[in-house]
């Protein structure tokens, strides 16, 4: 057997959770927001009755949810830069930084889920209500805006924050692209000082203790929710 | 935008010795569905069995596989991959630590160990579910009849639930194939690993990406359909699964 040294923690924790585990919580939060937003537009561009937007959708949907996380997180590792150049016109691919082109990656990948989530929503809406807006004289916007969208994001919420505790384990694989989230962070400490097994242990341990006070959090905030009708 | 097309560079011969670059990406292919189906018959069986477990009477046992799926679901797959590939050999006794190090294809025997649990877990959350959704008389039935604990699971309830879950099932079964990508990171050679190593050894980023990802979809539409077929094979006459008709 070996001898552990669980000092490497202690003399690492200030960097782990200063720069690992801020860089992984602002990612979390910040492609939370945006995939929600781009989500629920999505959602609202698939229940279109227009046929061409609903199929651009859909294909953006099924596209993105039949690949795996790490091919699209390179997939935008090499496009945003593309994608930058065309926007503003250059003729050379321009400079994103890391944490840009792994928020813009999280975002359009969670929106993919976040949309299926929020067409659920949608759809739970009884149609009726959707006629009374109208009856009432009111345009899309304004029932989806004053209507069906906040009772669909209430009745989802629970669904919305499961999701965005998979989106918090999965920014973990911005690893690949060596980015110093807080497995990136622990995994340079690992192995510089050799102590892979402390390491990985400290990180299971630390996300385990998280994801589970949160979905147990989440599960109470279901019940509660849960007897609107 | 000035970007060098070529789409020709899949007949070309690749560096790594294999033959072309698209025969570098069809083995890449052959080790993610390799991984992806061992893992999932890994994952069917233990899934089974706790799922089950979790539905029984004795209250120790429920709250073993209860533990079990939070263990396996509350922490991300790619620190799983890292304890099962660096972690784990070192808290074996020597021997056994050693010959983990050294045995061939390390890679491919940990994720599928690491897909396996993994899955199993969600798995498991499944067959409960659906053994749940059964109504409380078939067991009841199973009892009258005579039939003992395990008798009614495996004539009466198992074979019903597992018809059931033959949908979320089929997810489970497209994100192992998706999964089995974080294996990269403990150098399994598979197919999302092939396209980036193609991407490097070539440079053409975008062709290499373009046809993993089109081998991804084609995967799924294979899985989509073949699940399709069996959930209309298995169908039990008269029990509405949604599937069926």
């Amino acid at each position: 057997m070996i001898n552990f040294d669980f000092d490497v923690i202690e003399r690492s924790w200030v960097y782990l959770f200063q720069t690992g585990m801020a860089f992984t919580l602002e990612l979390t939060g910040l492609a939370m927001i945006g995939g929600i937003v781009v989500g629920t537009l999505l959602a609202m561009m698939r229940l279109s009755s227009n046929k061409i937007i609903s199929t651009v959708a859909t294909t953006y949907v099924n596209l993105i949810r039949s690949v795996p996380l790490v091919l699209v997180i390179f997939w935008f590792y090499f496009l945003v830069p593309y994608i930058g150049a065309w926007i503003i016109g250059a003729n050379e691919p321009i400079r994103v930084g890391a944490f840009t082109s792994s928020l813009i990656t999280f975002i359009l990948f969670e929106a993919a889920y976040y949309c299926e989530i929020m067409r659920a929503g949608i759809q739970s809406i009884p149609r009726g209500q959707v006629w009374a807006g109208q009856a009432l004289g009111m345009n899309y916007w304004q029932t989806m805006g004053n209507i069906v969208l906040p009772q669909a994001f209430r009745n989802m919420i629970p669904v919305l924050l499961t999701q965005t505790i998979v989106l918090f384990q999965d920014v973990s694989l911005v690893y690949v692209l060596s980015i110093t989230d807080f497995v990136g962070a622990a995994s340079k400490v690992a192995q510089r000082d050799g102590r892979l097994v402390e390491m990985y242990l400290f990180v299971a341990l630390v996300y385990f203790v998280l994801c589970f006070g949160l979905s147990s959090l989440v599960k109470r905030l279901q019940q509660k929710v849960a007897i609107i009708r | 935008m000035n970007y060098n097309w070529n789409w020709r560079i899949f007949w070309e011969p690749s560096p790594d010795a294999v033959g072309t670059y698209m025969d570098t990406l069809l083995s890449g292919l052959y080790w993610t569905l390799a991984t992806a189906l061992t893992a999932w018959i890994m994952a069917l069986i233990l899934g089974a069995i706790i799922g089950t477990v979790r539905t029984l009477p004795n209250k120790w046992l429920v709250r073993f596989a209860n533990g079990y799926v939070e263990l396996f679901r509350n922490i991300p797959l790619l620190v799983q991959m890292f304890l099962w590939y660096f972690v784990m050999p070192e808290l074996m006794p020597t021997a056994i630590g050693d010959w983990l190090k050294a045995v061939q294809n390390a890679p491919f025997i940990t994720a599928v160990l690491c897909l396996g649990f993994f899955t199993s877990s969600r798995v498991a959350v499944q067959v409960s579910t659906g053994i749940n959704a059964l109504p409380r008389g078939q067991k009841m039935a199973g009892t009258a009849l005579g039939l003992t604990q395990m008798q009614t699971y495996r004539y009466v309830l198992l074979p019903m639930a597992f018809r059931i879950i033959i949908p979320p099932l089929t997810s489970e079964f497209l994100n192992i194939i998706k999964n089995s990508a974080v294996a990269l990171t403990i150098g399994l050679m598979e197919l999302t690993a092939r396209a980036r190593s193609m991407q490097e050894f070539s440079f053409q980023v975008f062709e290499a990406f373009t046809a993993a990802t089109l081998i991804y979809v084609l995967v799924n539409v294979v899985v989509v359909n073949l699940m399709r077929l069996i959930e209309k094979k298995v169908a039990v006459p008269g029990f509405i699964t949604g599937g069926g008709k």
